[in-house]
């Protein structure tokens, strides 16, 4: 296959740590700047691009380059929470391409554990600025009633059930029995899941990611550098991008930005969801994973649930493996945004460097999605189709 | 279980009307002279065809549950919901003085204002008729 790249993604890292007590952020923020230069085969010195969000602390980008001692001809600090990463990546394959920078860092760090946000309600810091502010905070919106509301709905709709749901935890937790870094390896059942305490009607604690510290980084380039590099190529075919939220009071919350995105990337590729071996969801929550199969087009609106039954998303037994890290739901979730590791398993998919247990053969093609924000109110999808080469 | 603080509204010039409404039982919705539809929440341009032309209507105060989810784990627990109004737009809101156990999406609803600390009336929902208990 000659399909055209955007850019290639070279380096790819994912800190070993889940709980970063003894670390700083600016710490964890070099710790995966460098492991994901080193595993390209490259130096600080060699980055000109850098792409990262708000959880780099400082003005956007500045004290983190400061820090770094990076010297940059370009920056991007586009946020749309958890999936700013498939964003950073899609943008900068475009800045690559026009000529911007040549080697790109993409970072993401986060520490709730440590700094003791780990339990609660994960209440957002929103500002009375925001126009949204006094139509939402007065009634109690948090991120869990957002997606609580999404799969009510969606169960309405369509007769998605509890233990379908459960089925996405199932998988996820099959994965992540195999690594060693998982948050938590322990393999659910279904029964687990549904007679786990509910939180926020109908999710249930095991519907929920977990919380942990670390995070990750890629670095992007331009093929004749991809091409003078010992690593595998992974080469980014498609990219698309679509902010949803309200339009006005006339919405459907049961459709995600993914609808978008992933028209966008996989016209960008010419690829089918058919064609793809392996993909990255984006899981906050399982609700989540079962809109982007859907809205994807993985399988027709409504029909996530049966998707997603007996194992069809576990690697080796199912039609379409996800998340074989173990996801949010079970792996790692770094700074409560996912994105970052949903880019990070799919290269190592695409390089036939998962776990053996849980790679898929032949993984010449791979898709990572990722959802920031809340489904139910306002969220952005990332979309991106890697390919083998 | 404790008694439920609310988060201020905080209103702007943008939106003092709405709120000015509530506190006399009204529940005021923008809606569009240009193209003659309402939106939620409320601004002064149009978000569905960009006029200005926009005027405060009082809406019926009905409408039905879009969807839903109670806050469990919350003390005291609430219900979240989107409520679609007879008026067309669907906003954000809670379900009050319900049986949490027994709400539908598609349940008929009508609104009412509950105070907050400060004197703020948020408009929220009840079950009209028979799952009033
Ligand atoms: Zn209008």
């Amino acid at each position: 296959m000659a399909r055209p790249a955007l850019a290639y993604i070279v380096g790819a890292y994912e800190h070993p740590t889940r709980d970063a007590g003894d670390k700083t952020m600016a710490e964890l923020q070099a710790d995966v700047a460098l492991g994901a230069l080193e595993d390209a085969g490259l130096n600080r010195e060699d980055v000109d691009g850098f792409f990262c969000g708000p959880d780099a602390p400082g003005t956007g980008p500045l004290s983190i380059a400061d820090y770094l001692n990076l010297n940059l001809r370009h920056v991007d600090t586009t946020n749309t929470s958890g999936s700013s990463y498939l964003l950073h990546v899609s943008h900068a394959a475009q800045a690559i391409q026009a000529g911007k920078c040549d080697i790109a860092l993409v970072t993401l760090t986060g520490r709730p554990r440590a700094e003791g946000r780990g339990k609660g309600g994960l209440v957002r810091a929103d500002n009375p600025q925001q126009p949204d502010y006094q139509w939402e905070q007065p009634f109690g919106m948090q991120i869990l009633n957002m997606y609580g509301m999404t799969a009510m709905r969606h169960m309405h709709l369509y007769g998605t059930t509890s233990e379908q749901l459960a089925w996405i935890k199932v998988a996820a937790s099959h994965h992540a029995q195999h690594n060693e870094r998982a948050f938590t390896r322990k393999v659910h059942t279904v029964e687990e899941v549904v007679n786990s305490p509910i939180v926020c009607d109908p999710l249930h604690r095991l519907d929920c990611c977990v919380v942990t510290d670390g995070g990750g980084a890629v670095i992007v380039t331009r093929p004749e550098i991809a091409k003078s590099l010992k690593r595998p190529l992974v080469k980014v075919i498609g990219s698309g991008e679509r902010p949803q939220h309200q339009q006005g009071g006339y919405f459907e919350i049961t459709t995600s930005g993914a609808a978008w995105s992933g028209k966008i990337a996989f016209e960008h590729a010419g690829v089918t969801p058919a064609d793809i071996k392996y993909a990255s969801l984006y899981d906050s929550f399982t609700i989540t994973v079962l809109l982007q199969l859907e809205d994807l087009g993985f399988c027709k609106k409504g029909e996530g649930g049966r998707f997603v039954m007996d194992g069809n998303l576990i690697s080796g037994i199912g039609k379409l493996p996800f998340n074989t890290d173990g996801g949010g739901l079970c792996n790692n979730h770094p700074g409560n945004r996912g994105g970052m590791t949903k880019i990070i398993e799919a290269v190592r998919q695409i390089r036939g460097e998962a776990h053996p247990a849980v790679q898929v053969k032949n993984c010449d093609l791979a898709l990572a999605n990722g959802i920031g924000g809340q489904l139910g109110v306002r969220h952005a999808s990332g979309t991106l189709i890697l390919e083998r080469e | 279980m404790s008694e439920r603080k609310y988060i201020e509204p905080q209103p702007s010039a943008e939106t003092q009307a709405f709120w000015d409404g509530a506190k006399h039982g009204k529940l005021l919705v923008r809606s569009c002279r240009a193209c003659g539809k309402a939106h939620w929440y409320p601004r002064n341009h149009c978000p569905l065809c960009s006029s200005r032309d926009l005027q405060w209507i009082e809406a019926s105060g009905d409408g039905e549950v879009y969807s839903y989810s109670v806050m469990r784990r919350a003390d005291p627990p609430y219900v979240m919901a989107y409520v679609t109004l007879a008026e067309g737009p669907t906003m954000m809101t809670n379900l009050v003085d319900c049986n949490a156990d027994h709400i539908r999406i598609g349940d008929k609803v009508h609104v009412r204002f509950i105070e907050t600390a400060d004197g703020a009336h948020l408009p929220m929902f009840s079950p009209k008729g028979k799952h009033n208990d």
